[in-house]
């Protein structure tokens, strides 16, 4: 019995594991903001490869565990090769332990994906952009953020 | 009078500000430079004789994107340097930010992969700011005129970064070929996903 338990959360274990990054296309980005429970959305696009986006990370991650009871959600893009998501993506996940949604960025046009996200975006990381699905506003920044700035935007945004 | 002086200046003044933020446009005439190569010899675009043009990359050793582009560039000089369009990178990179990108290691990596190209240092950021480059690999396709180097291309060498995709779009060689036709290229602004520059400390604050 306890070998089947341990078999069994073992294979839940696993199942998490990869279930941590899924590939992600524009429309279904979209619909994961338009379709989701939450109303504000932080979406941080982000490589493994970038060192600015990866000194960042743990305040996205900050605002994501401090707003676990709000209608606020983070959402982490990884704009990493498709190809690198065993190598390079999930054991980054794992090693940093990362609990907000980790998506890698699926697209056959990578201009249609960034302007798609917004027109402003040069294509350098990394770039975040604020949603607030309920007041429509859409606000995108292609910088770094620290906690205190990025806690007074998703504040101003979400007005919660 | 003085007032109206005064005036014209602050408008000028905000407008050189905006001109250093956004970089060039297709169209704008871009600045000649004097940087020095992986080989220590200073480098301008007017020591190249006989060009029509030329491929000027911003780049550097250490993004991993550069890297995926690499041998694309140097195919880019081997195809279009003897048609006139030479290809000139510049590392766009501050050493001290971003040691992988110091001056020797520059060398090292050109030597490792024998790029025929020159390879720059842009010491301060000066041509990264003047053109506009904002990421890495960022590259513009300057075409020679009477008037100029004229920018006619600006963006990614192609949309395919991890080469998967048979139906790439080559942007630059396109570009370049529509030039070498006497034709203004049809798609002269791409954009794409690059490293951010590794700006020098208290410059960026």
């Amino acid at each position: 019995m306890k070998k089947i338990l341990v078999t069994l959360l073992l294979l839940i274990s696993c199942v998490g594991l990869k279930a941590q990054v899924k590939l992600l296309t524009l429309n279904e980005l979209e619909q994961r903001v338009t379709k989701g429970k939450d109303t504000t959305y932080v979406v941080n696009f982000w490589a493994t490869w970038c060192g600015p986006c990866v000194e960042e990370l743990p305040y996205f991650e900050q605002l994501n565990a401090e707003k676990s009871k709000s209608p606020i959600k983070v959402l982490l893009i990884s704009m990493d090769f498709k190809s690198k998501i065993k190598e390079a993506v999930i054991p980054f996940v794992v090693k940093n332990k990362l609990k907000s949604e980790v998506f890698v960025a699926s697209t056959s046009n990578q201009q249609a994906f960034i302007d798609g996200v917004d027109k402003k975006w040069s294509g350098a990381l990394p770039a975040t952009i604020f949603i607030n699905t309920q007041k429509n506003i859409r606000e995108f920044y292609e910088k770094e953020f620290t906690y205190a700035e990025l806690a007074a935007h998703t504040k101003r945004i979400s007005n919660l | 009078m003085k007032r109206l002086v005064m005036l014209c200046m602050v408008v000028m003044g905000f407008m050189s500000v905006k001109a250093q933020n956004t970089g060039y446009r297709l169209g704008d005439l871009a600045a000649d430079f004097k940087l020095k190569n992986v080989n220590e010899k200073m480098v301008s675009l007017t020591d190249y004789k006989d060009t029509k043009g030329y491929i000027v990359v911003f780049t550097c050793n250490t993004c991993p994107v550069s890297r995926a582009y690499e041998d694309r560039v140097e195919a880019l000089n081997k195809m279009f340097a003897p048609k006139g369009y030479p290809v000139v990178a510049i590392n766009t990179n501050d050493p001290v930010a971003s040691p992988g990108d110091s001056f020797d290691k520059m060398q090292e990596r050109a030597k490792s992969k024998k790029f025929t190209f020159a390879y720059l240092e842009d010491p301060n950021h000066v041509y990264t700011k003047k053109y506009g480059a904002n990421k890495t690999p960022h590259v513009f396709v300057l075409q020679k005129t009477a008037k100029g180097n004229e920018v006619a291309y600006i963006g990614a060498i192609d949309n395919d970064q991890e080469m998967e995709n048979s139906g790439r779009d080559n942007y630059v060689q396109n570009a370049v070929n529509q030039l070498l036709k006497g034709e203004k290229p049809t798609v002269g602004f791409t954009k794409a996903i690059g490293c951010s520059i590794k700006w020098k400390k208290e410059a960026s604050k």
